[in-house]
């Protein structure tokens, strides 16, 4: 949609990433360069000092536990919260201390900010309205975006007969409209169910395709960040943790923190090990701590063993292949030896992670409340 | 309005299962609004009714075109179309700030907006005659230059405003902060200025509660009698408006006369409730 658009001046930022991918595409988008920010209300620190680079037409997540600043950094980004230091750069633009409006951002609020008396239709006029596109133009984007996120008959309903996968569609429309140089989502699918989120997921994925818009958003699912995004920034107490792909993240996590936010951890022998990675025999050997079965559990192709060590009293999980676990044969209450296997990632267990999760939302992903109306 | 069919809706299917308990508490409750309803607002606003016409419908239309009746009629719709404008923009812009502004003292505001319910008007009278009377503060260099506050309209008018004051800021006040700022917000990232998001996002959303705030500083203006008693100085034709009309018609046993005017007084604030019901139809038709 974007492609044959060249009226636009693209002052896009020779980042990296910023190479064949989106070479061809003149798309009117531009990294974002965030350097040194920090933001406080009150007493709070919400963001520390923060630095981040976001490639130019890429799809980058703000992960971490709730209160871990990751929001107000979208909304630092946006405009919509004033840094007490630092300096955003958007498209190698200084945008610090200007006003939101001048930005040219497209912001996706978590609870849509539709605007009620609005029909779908002017929701997603709004902007190039305020820009003062002529008529024709405007109908025209108008109608090209209800396409593109599958509303095209429902122009003319009011947000209040739109169910919550749709109103959060025309937000993203109403967010796209205007040609923005970058886009954020915060939680953009936070307040809806499960099957919806997975669907949305998919479709954003494939939106991000097309339209090749930088883009960033917040989320506190790990599964989310993974599924969707190039680029996953991992943020902790109003800093960033660890910046990379998910499987920079997940196979080489800079900290214990990072390693128990992207995925499951067990401790054991005071360290953390994922369960994947930890090795049952048969009798002791080099390295092991003796561990008790409490419980098998077969699911499908994988399966599940929960052990208590002797000696700590750690309890642990490990997961095993079916053939592993065939191998193995365990009962309940035999005695058995664990560690973690050679090539295993560990980090040492020093209670930073319990700390910061037990202050926010668990790594696993919450169950998310219901808003009414919507099929279970 | 338009919910109360699908919210009884569930009701009726309810009913059969429900034992006699809840039903003779439902129906002593509706009986008894019904009955309180009628002894205090039907049957005295029926009598009215029945008095006015006593003497035939000419009596009524005399009373109502007597000269001073019409003047009384002008100078309290002009007092109207000053105050409930003013107190309306007045009370959006309070409300704003009390919402939505981010500054010391906003709690002194919020006490000081809920002044003019407090004080008893006669006070709001004798307040505005020490300030603007011929021997307080401002009177002699209003005189002066030829303003006359006190017994004379400019007087009426404001303290028509002062105790109309706060009914459009405390009917904003809590939609504006239901909507909550995500909708203004959103509006800023898609380029509005703020001038653009009050008139296109925020004014749509708080309408109706800026209408009630219309109709009741209306009501309050219409109505308007102990402050204006006081710095009205009542002279017939001049400086009295529809309620001090009202009174002295019934103080010098001119009831037809006096019921006329009630009629007129309670017609107009039953317009404006009408205008309000009719436009929230329309809208949600």
């Amino acid at each position: 949609m974007n492609t044959n658009r060249n009226d636009h001046p693209t002052d896009r930022l020779d980042l990296p990433g910023d190479g064949d991918a989106t070479a061809g595409a003149a798309a009117p988008s531009s990294g974002i360069e965030v350097i040194g920010v920090s933001c406080e209300f009150g007493d709070f620190r919400a963001l520390i000092d923060v630095d981040l680079n976001v490639p130019n037409g890429s799809m980058t997540a703000l992960l971490g536990p709730s209160g871990s600043g990751k929001s107000t950094l979208l909304r630092t980004i946006a405009g919509l919260e004033t840094p007490s230091g630092g300096r955003v750069l958007i498209g190698g633009r200084d945008q610090t201390g200007l006003p939101v409006r001048t930005r040219n951002v497209g912001f996706v609020f978590q609870h849509y900010a539709a605007f009620k008396h609005m029909t779908v239709f002017e929701n997603i006029a709004f902007g190039p309205k305020v820009r003062k596109w002529p008529k024709a133009r405007i109908r025209e984007r108008v109608h090209e975006l209800l396409e593109l996120v599958q509303l095209s008959g429902l122009a003319g309903r009011y947000p209040s007969q739109l169910s919550g996968g749709q109103r959060q569609r025309m937000a993203l429309a109403r967010a796209l409209a205007v040609e923005p140089s970058v886009l954020l989502l915060d939680e953009p699918f936070g307040a809806l169910d499960a099957k919806v989120r997975k669907d949305l997921r998919a479709w954003l994925r494939r939106l991000h395709e097309e339209v090749h818009v930088t883009t960033i958003f917040v989320t506190h699912d790990q599964e989310e960040a993974m599924d969707i995004a190039e680029q996953i920034v991992v943020m902790n107490q109003g800093r960033i943790e660890q910046t990379g792909s998910a499987t920079d993240l997940y196979d080489a996590p800079v900290n214990e923190f990072v390693m128990g936010f992207v995925g499951e951890v067990n401790r054991l022998g005071g360290r953390l090990v994922r369960p994947h990675d930890v090795e049952i025999h048969p009798v002791a050997a080099a390295g092991t701590t003796e561990a008790e079965v409490d419980r098998v559990v077969r699911l499908g192709f994988s399966g599940r063993v929960e052990l208590t060590t002797v000696a700590g009293g750690e309890e642990i999980w490990a997961q095993l292949t079916r053939s592993e676990l065939e191998t193995l044969n365990l009962a309940k209450g035999q005695r058995v030896h664990v560690r973690p296997r050679a090539d295993a990632v560990t980090k040492e267990d020093t209670g930073a992670l319990a700390d910061a999760l037990s202050e926010g939302t668990p790594a696993s992903p919450t169950p998310i409340p219901q808003p009414p109306g919507l099929p279970v | 309005m338009s919910a109360e069919p699908t919210a009884a809706a569930p009701a009726p299917a309810r009913r059969p299962g429900g034992d006699a308990g809840p039903r003779l508490t439902r129906w002593a409750l509706r009986y008894t609004a019904l009955a309180y309803l009628a002894l205090l607002l039907i049957l005295p606003l029926g009598a009215i009714l029945a008095h006015t016409f006593q003497d035939g419908v000419g009596a009524v239309i005399d009373a109502i075109t007597a000269p001073d009746a019409q003047a009384a009629l002008r100078l309290t719709l002009l007092t109207v179309v000053i105050a409930v404008p003013l107190n309306t923009v007045f009370g959006i812009a309070c409300a704003h700030l009390m919402v939505r502004g981010r500054m010391p003292g906003k709690s002194l505001i919020n006490g000081l907006i809920d002044v003019p319910f407090a004080v008893s008007p006669i006070v709001v009278g004798l307040a505005l005659i020490l300030v603007y009377g011929t021997g307080g503060w401002f009177g002699a260099d209003l005189a002066a230059i030829g303003i006359q506050v006190i017994f004379s309209t400019p007087g009426i008018v404001m303290a028509v405003i002062f105790v109309s004051m706060p009914f459009a800021a405390r009917e904003v006040i809590p939609v504006l902060q239901e909507i909550g700022d995500d909708q203004e917000k959103a509006a800023a990232t898609l380029g509005a200025s703020g001038w653009y998001t009050f008139w296109r996002i925020t004014l749509p959303a708080i309408r109706w509660g800026v209408s009630y705030g219309v109709v009741l500083t209306t009501a309050r203006a219409l109505g308007e009698f102990g402050a204006v008693t006081v710095v009205s100085g009542r002279i017939s034709g001049e400086t009295e408006t529809l309620p001090l009309y009202v009174q002295k018609q019934f103080e010098t046993f001119n009831s037809v006369g006096a019921y006329s005017a009630s009629l007129v007084l309670a017609l107009i604030a039953l317009a404006t409730l009408l205008a309000l019901n009719l436009m929230r139809r329309k809208e949600s038709r």
